[in-house]
């Protein structure tokens, strides 16, 4: 068993280089054109992991689409015209930052919306308890009316009170 | 009275939402391409490599354009369905995009499980499935007479989505006149 798990281990290792092997390493020549593909692929999703963006994916798909926006920096593509490219392709999906259209202001305006209607129901039922509150204020009133009642009783007639 | 009313009601609209979603695929992404032309292609033809398979192929018929590999596993369960409706239907125009496969391990797959395609293109690089937006082999596009993609399957065809959606299309896309 002890000898198992190592051989195991190894075997994964060996085995998985494979799952690499088809990955090129990515050598720019132009610091600017990195620093575009990195911010490119991390801004484009993944559509077979859909949780993923291109930078992190190792799906095959994720793979050839890296290399193809590559390609396309290196010759000297804009990254609206590399955008373009996907999104006639693949649809506003492709994009994690989708565009503001019709069929997605919900998607950019629901959290503020979900945070309005949190504010008014913050609002209502703060006031509820306000009101609450003034009523157990009021019955307070009503104690301390008949507290100095019970004050200004002449202390003679009162037959338990304490005498100096 | 409103106080079992309201958290009631919250509930019953999450409930409501719930069931919604469930009843949606995540997976499947509307496709940009339906009703726009389809990308022209120009590709070896699985069968003879010296031999190119275009779009302008396709054109003057209503024809189903099928994404596959022989390393696809959902492929496998599709399969029957697509010998099946060719057999049933002669007058279907099947055609085939090989999706990044060993032209070997096709033809193959092919030999072993039989070809229900007219034709297929033999697309080695995946550089034609990406104009075609294509993530999940397989999938499958209905082209019209025009060129014109008018619908987008993605995963396989089941034998109802066929009976139900595929061919009534292809009827309807039929009866058009260019």
């Amino acid at each position: 068993m002890k000898t198992l798990f190592p051989l195991t281990l190894i075997f994964f290792v060996v085995f998985s280089s494979s799952v690499y092997s088809n990955d090129e390493p990515v050598v720019f020549k132009n610091k600017n054109h990195e620093h575009r593909y990195q911010s490119l692929i991390e801004e484009i999703r993944c559509l077979v992991c859909q949780n993923q963006s291109l930078a992190d994916s190792d799906a095959d798909l994720a793979q050839d689409l890296r290399k193809e926006i590559y390609d396309m920096i290196v010759s000297e593509k804009s990254d609206e015209q590399i955008i373009q490219f996907l999104v006639e392709r693949y649809g506003d999906f492709v994009l994690y930052r989708p565009p503001l259209k019709e069929n997605t202001w919900l998607l950019w305006f629901g959290p503020f919306l979900f945070a309005f209607i949190g504010l008014f129901a913050a609002i209502i039922i703060i006031k509820r308890q306000a009101k609450t509150n003034n009523i157990e204020a009021e019955m307070d009133e009503d104690k301390k009316q008949r507290l100095t009642e019970l004050l200004n009783t002449d202390p003679e007639t009162d037959s338990g009170g304490d005498k100096k | 009275m409103i106080r079992y009313l309201l958290p009631l009601g919250l509930f019953v609209g999450l409930v409501i939402i719930f069931i919604y979603g469930l009843q949606h695929d995540p997976r499947h992404v509307p496709s940009p391409l339906i009703d726009k032309p389809a990308p022209a292609f120009n590709l070896p033809t699985l069968h003879s490599p010296e031999i190119n398979i275009h779009l302008e192929d396709l054109k003057g018929k209503v024809s189903l354009l099928n994404v596959w590999a022989s390393w696809c596993v959902a492929c496998r369960t599709e399969h029957p369905i697509l010998i099946g409706a060719t057999s049933k239907y002669p007058n279907l125009n099947l055609y085939g995009l090989n999706y990044k496969d060993k032209r070997e391990d096709a033809l193959q797959w092919l030999q072993q499980l039989g070809n229900p395609y007219i034709e297929n293109a033999f697309d080695e690089s995946g550089s034609i499935s990406i104009d075609y937006g294509v993530y999940g082999a397989p999938e499958t596009f209905v082209i019209d007479k025009a060129g014109i993609i008018r619908y987008k399957h993605i995963g396989p065809i089941n034998k109802q989505q066929l009976e139900t959606i595929i061919l009534p299309l292809v009827k309807e896309l039929e009866s058009q006149q260019i």
